[in-house]
C-alpha cells in the first residue's frame, strides 16, 4: 500500500511583522506575522530546499518521479520538476510533471503519486508544493499570503504513514483565482466566498470521505486542513466534529502566513513531526474542489525525525526591517534604477548554459585522480599538478564549508542592496566564490560555517539565471 | 634565454591630463600623448616604423589608434591585458626593437571611461559562463576580500587596518596635489578616509580609485642609437608580465593576503635586471594603486618590506616622498587616475620624468632605477606586469 516514505518542507528565514505592513497603510493590522521569501528565492528554489530536506540520505536514483506543484511557477512553459530533477539527481527516465491550476494542485500530486505506486507504475515519487502567492498591496490578501513549501516523497516501502484511503470532489466556482494577466490574486466578495467556497465544499468532501472510508472525526488525531485563514479553518472543524485545540493542526496562519498549494502538505508535515505510531491523520485541501486523504502512521515514523520540517524552519527567522523592504523584494514598486551598466550585458547564454548545467545546478566539479585535488568548476587541466582529462566528477553539495574571506558590495547594482560575496573552503578541499544570502551583514566573520542553498540570482531576457549561494547555518 | 636589460631606450614620452575629460575625445588625447612624445623625442610622426596600442575599451584592432595620428601604413597592433594593458603595448614596441625588426617603435596607451553614460567601469562581457553565476564581482568588492583576508592573516583589528589603509590614501592624494596632470589634485585627512562612506566593505571611497580618461605614450629605440635622440634616454632593464592561471578562487592554499603574480612577475623582473636587493636599489616605484590594499600588499610581494610587516614602513614613511623608497610619487591610481589601458605608460612617463630629474616638486633625489607595476584583474587571479628602467647604460 502506497504511503508517504519521508517529508520535509522549507520556511523562508524573512518575516514581515502584520503589524508593520498595517501601519504602512494606516489601517487595523492583524496578528501575527508572514514568511517572506528573499528576493532571491522562488517556487522553484522553495521546492528545490524542501525536497533536499526530504531525501537527505536518500539514492536519488531510486526516485522515479519528481510532480511540483504550484500556482507561481516561473515558466509558464519550461518544466520546473525537469529541473528539480536535474539538480536532485534522479535517473533521466524519472516521470517529471509540473501540477498547477489551484491552491489543489499540491495534494492533485499528492493524489497522482499515491496512484502511481499502487499501480506499479512507479517505485517513489517526490511530491514538492511550493508558492509565492502575491496579494494587492493595501489589502486582505497582502497580509494573509506567507511563502513556503512542502515535499512528501511516496512509495511502498518503508512507509511511515500509510494511505488508507482519498476521496475528491470537483468544484466549479470562480471564488479565489488568478488569470494569465494578472500578478496579483483575485477573490470573489466576502459573503460569497464565506457562504459556497471553501467551507461549503471542505464540508461536503470530508462528510462524504468519512462515510467512504467509515470513520469520523473521532478516529482521527490530527486533522491537517487547508484554510485560508483562522476562523474558516474553526467553523469547518467544528462542524465536523473536531476538537479544534488538540485535534486541528494549526501552525501556520500566525507564524507563516497562507501559502497557498503548499499550505496543505506543510500542515501534514507538521502533523508527521508529532505524530506517532498508530495516529491517524486527515488531511484535505481546497481549490475548485477538495482532495481528502486519511493517513495511518506506522512504526516506521521514528527513523524519520531529523528534519528541519516545518519546526526547525518555523525558529529560525530574522524579522524584515520595514514593508518597503517586501515591495522591493518582490519587484512591486519602479524604483530609483542603479547609475550602473544595465543587467542586459549578463544575458546568459543558452548554450553555455546546457553545457554547463551538470557543473552549475548539481554544484558538481571534478577530483583529479593523479593527485587527489577537488577543484571547481570542473577542470580539464589539473589546478595543483597539470593532469589532463584524469579526473573524476566531484559534488560539492553536501560537504562542509566555511568562510575564508567576504565583502558587503555596495556598489552593484542588486535588488536588495549590499550584495555580499564570499570565498568559501570546503571540508575534503575545494573552493568557491558565491554570494552569500539569508544573513545579518554585521554577524560575518571569517571562519564561520556556511551552508549551499539554490537561489535565483537574475532576471534578464526572460531567463532566470539560478545557482547556488552560501548562507550561515540554517537551522 | 637572454633577457631586454639595455637592449632598448625610451627616448621621449607624453601623457595628457588624466581625468573626467568631457571635452576630450579619445582621439583628441592620443593625438596630445603622441605629439608630446615626439616632441620629446625630437622625431616626426613619420619616423615611427611600428607601433602598439594599449586599450581595453577603445575598440579592436590597431585601427582605433592609426585613424587619428594619420599612421601611414605601418604595422599597428591593438594588446589588452586588462590593468597590464599600457606596459604590454610598451612590451610589444621594445621586443620589435630589441629583435632588430625595426629601430624606432611608439607604444600609446588610452582610454575614454566617461563616455558611457554609466558610474564605473564599462561592463566587459564575461568569458566563462560560470561568471554569470554570481551576482557581483566588481573590483572594489573582490579586493575587499584581500583586505579582508590579510587583517585575519596578520591579526590587524578593523581599526588597525583601516588606520594602515588610509595612510596609504592620504600619502597618495598629498603627491597629487604636486602634480599638474593628476585627475585629484586635493589633501585628505586619515579620519576622512576611514570614516568616508563604504564602497565593498571594508573599502571607503577614498580606498578606491576613480574612473579616468587619459593616454600616455613612449617612443623607443636601440639602446646604442639612444644618444643621437637626447643626451638622457631612459634604459629599460627589464620588462616582465606574470599570468597565474586563476588559481585563487579554486585553490584554499591561496591567503588572499598577497598576490603571487605580482611576487613572481617582481622576483622574474629582479633577475632579468640584475637587481640583487629590491629595497635598496629600487629608487622609485609606481604600483597599483587600484585600491590601498593593494599597494599594501604590492609593497610586500615586490619584497620591499618583509612579509607581515609593510604596517612598520608605512608607520615610519618608508613610501613618502621624504621617504627611502618614495612610491607613486605622482599620485597614483588614487589620484592620477586610471584610464586602464593607458595606465603603464603613466607610471613608465613618471619614472621616467624622475629618471631624467625633471619631476619639479615631486622629485626624489638621485634616482637610478625606477619600477613600474601594474595589476589587473583580482587578487588570486592577476595579470601583472613589473617593468624596470633606469638611466645609466651598463656594461656588462
Amino acid at each position: 500500500m502506497a504511503g508517504v516514505t519521508s517529508y520535509g518542507a522549507y520556511i523562508p528565514l524573512y518575516r514581515l511583522s502584520r503589524a508593520e505592513i498595517a501601519r504602512a497603510w494606516g489601517v487595523a493590522g492583524t496578528p501575527g506575522e508572514k514568511a517572506v521569501a528573499n528576493y532571491d528565492e522562488d517556487s522553484l528554489t522553495m521546492a528545490v530546499a524542501a525536497a533536499r530536506d526530504c531525501i537527505a540520505g536518500i539514492d536519488p536514483k531510486s526516485i522515479e518521479g519528481v510532480y511540483f506543484a504550484s500556482t507561481t511557477s516561473p515558466y509558464k512553459e519550461k518544466q520546473s520538476a525537469a529541473t528539480i530533477a536535474t539538480i536532485l539527481g534522479l535517473n533521466r527516465e524519472a516521470f517529471t510533471v509540473d501540477f498547477s491550476g489551484s491552491l489543489r494542485c499540491g495534494t492533485n500530486a499528492l493524489r497522482a503519486a499515491i496512484d502511481a505506486v499502487n499501480s506499479g507504475s512507479a517505485k517513489s515519487i517526490l511530491v514538492c508544493a511550493s508558492d509565492v502567492r502575491l496579494g494587492h498591496p493595501a489589502g486582505g490578501n497582502e497580509l494573509a499570503f506567507g511563502d513556503g513549501a512542502a515535499a512528501l516523497l511516496v512509495g511502498d516501502i518503508g512507509v511511515i504513514a500509510e494511505i488508507e484511503g482519498s476521496y475528491s470532489l470537483y468544484d466549479e466556482i470562480q471564488d479565489v483565482w488568478r488569470s494569465d494577466r494578472d500578478l496579483y490574486v483575485r477573490s470573489g466578495e466576502d459573503r460569497f466566498i464565506l457562504a459556497e467556497g471553501y467551507s461549503r465544499v471542505i464540508h461536503e468532501a470530508v462528510t462524504t470521505a468519512f462515510k467512504k472510508f467509515n470513520l469520523t472525526a473521532k478516529d482521527f488525531s490530527k486533522a491537517a486542513f487547508y484554510s485560508p485563514d483562522q476562523r474558516q479553518l474553526g467553523m469547518v472543524a467544528l462542524k465536523l466534529g473536531f476538537e479544534l485545540k488538540t485535534q486541528v493542526q494549526d501552525i501556520l496562519h500566525s507564524e507563516v502566513g497562507n501559502t497557498g498549494s503548499a499550505m496543505a502538505l506543510m500542515c501534514l508535515v507538521a502533523a508527521l513531526e508529532e505524530a506517532k505510531k498508530e495516529d491517524r491523520i486527515l488531511l484535505a485541501s481546497y481549490g475548485n474542489g477538495c482532495d481528502v486523504f486519511s493517513l495511518k502512521i506506522t512504526d516506521n515514523i521514528a527513523k524519520v525525525r531529523d528534519r528541519r520540517g516545518i519546526k526547525r524552519h518555523l525558529a529560525s527567522k530574522l524579522m524584515i526591517s520595514g514593508y518597503n523592504r517586501y515591495l522591493r523584494w518582490r519587484e512591486l514598486i519602479d524604483i530609483q534604477p542603479s547609475p550602473r551598466p544595465p543587467i542586459e550585458l549578463r544575458q546568459p547564454g543558452p548554450a553555455a548554459q546546457w553545457r554547463e548545467t551538470q557543473g552549475e545546478l548539481r554544484l558538481r566539479g571534478t577530483r583529479c585522480k593523479r593527485c587527489g585535488t577537488p577543484q571547481y568548476p570542473p577542470q580539464r587541466v589539473c589546478l595543483i599538478c597539470q593532469a589532463k582529462d584524469e579526473f573524476e566528477y566531484y559534488s560539492f553539495l553536501d560537504k562542509k564549508t566555511s568562510v575564508f574571506s567576504f565583502s558587503h558590495d555596495y556598489l552593484m547594482a542588486t535588488v536588495d542592496p549590499p550584495v555580499t560575496v564570499a570565498v568559501i573552503d570546503f571540508e575534503g578541499g575545494g573552493r568557491i566564490m558565491c554570494d552569500m544570502t539569508d544573513r545579518d551583514t554585521g554577524e560575518i566573520k571569517v571562519g564561520m560555517p556556511v551552508e549551499m542553498t539554490f537561489r535565483k540570482l537574475y532576471y534578464v531576457g526572460g531567463i532566470y539565471n539560478y545557482w547556488w549561494k552560501c548562507r550561515p547555518v540554517r537551522c | 634565454m637572454e633577457s631586454i636589460k639595455d637592449k632598448v631606450a625610451i627616448v621621449g614620452m607624453g601623457c595628457v591630463k588624466f581625468g573626467e575629460n568631457w571635452d576630450k575625445s579619445i582621439d583628441d588625447m592620443m593625438i596630445d600623448a603622441a605629439y608630446e612624445a615626439y616632441e620629446d623625442a625630437g622625431i616626426e610622426p613619420g619616423d615611427i616604423q611600428a607601433a602598439w596600442f594599449g586599450t581595453v575599451w577603445a575598440g579592436e584592432t590597431g585601427q582605433i589608434m592609426a585613424a587619428p595620428l594619420k599612421l601611414p601604413y605601418i604595422p599597428v597592433t591593438r594588446v589588452e591585458n586588462a590593468c597590464a594593458t599600457g606596459s604590454e603595448a610598451l612590451r610589444g614596441a621594445c621586443y620589435a626593437v630589441a629583435s632588430g625588426v625595426c629601430d624606432v617603435a611608439l607604444a600609446l596607451g588610452a582610454e575614454k571611461l566617461k563616455d558611457t553614460g554609466f558610474m564605473g567601469l564599462p561592463q566587459t562581457r564575461p568569458n566563462a559562463t560560470w561568471s554569470y553565476r554570481l551576482t557581483t564581482q566588481t573590483p572594489p568588492a573582490v579586493f575587499a576580500m584581500m583586505a579582508i583576508g590579510y587583517f585575519a592573516k596578520y591579526g590587524l583589528s578593523y581599526e588597525q587596518g583601516k588606520r594602515l589603509l588610509a595612510q596609504i590614501s592620504v600619502k597618495n592624494h598629498h603627491n597629487g596635489t604636486l602634480n599638474p596632470k593628476a585627475h585629484f589634485q586635493r589633501e585628505i585627512t586619515l579620519e576622512q578616509a576611514i570614516n568616508a562612506p563604504m564602497i565593498a566593505y571594508p573599502l571607503g571611497l577614498f580606498d578606491c580609485c576613480g574612473v579616468s580618461d587619459g593616454a600616455a605614450a613612449a617612443i623607443v629605440t636601440r639602446a646604442d642609437m639612444a644618444k643621437s635622440f637626447r643626451s638622457d634616454p631612459v634604459y629599460l632593464k627589464s620588462i616582465q608580465i606574470c599570468q597565474g592561471p586563476r588559481e585563487g578562487f579554486m585553490n584554499p592554499a591561496y591567503d588572499f593576503a598577497h598576490v603571487e603574480e605580482t611576487y613572481r612577475g617582481g622576483i622574474a623582473a629582479y633577475a632579468e635586471a640584475g637587481v640583487k636587493n629590491p629595497r635598496e636599489e629600487i629608487s622609485i616605484a609606481e604600483v597599483h594603486d587600484c585600491f590601498t590594499i593593494t599597494e599594501l600588499t604590492i609593497m610586500e610581494d615586490l619584497q620591499f618590506s618583509p612579509r607581515g610587516r609593510v604596517n612598520e614602513d608605512i608607520e615610519s614613511g618608508t613610501f613618502t616622498l621624504d621617504g627611502t623608497l618614495p612610491v607613486n610619487t605622482d599620485g597614483g591610481l588614487k589620484c592620477f587616475g586610471h584610464p586602464v589601458g593607458a595606465s603603464g605608460l603613466r607610471m613608465m612617463y613618471e619614472v621616467y620624468k624622475q629618471l631624467q630629474g625633471k619631476a619639479g616638486p615631486r622629485q626624489v633625489k638621485n634616482p637610478r632605477l625606477g619600477l613600474t607595476h601594474n595589476q589587473g584583474g583580482e587578487p588570486g587571479a592577476a595579470t601583472v606586469s613589473v617593468v624596470i628602467a633606469g638611466n645609466e647604460l651598463q656594461r656588462s
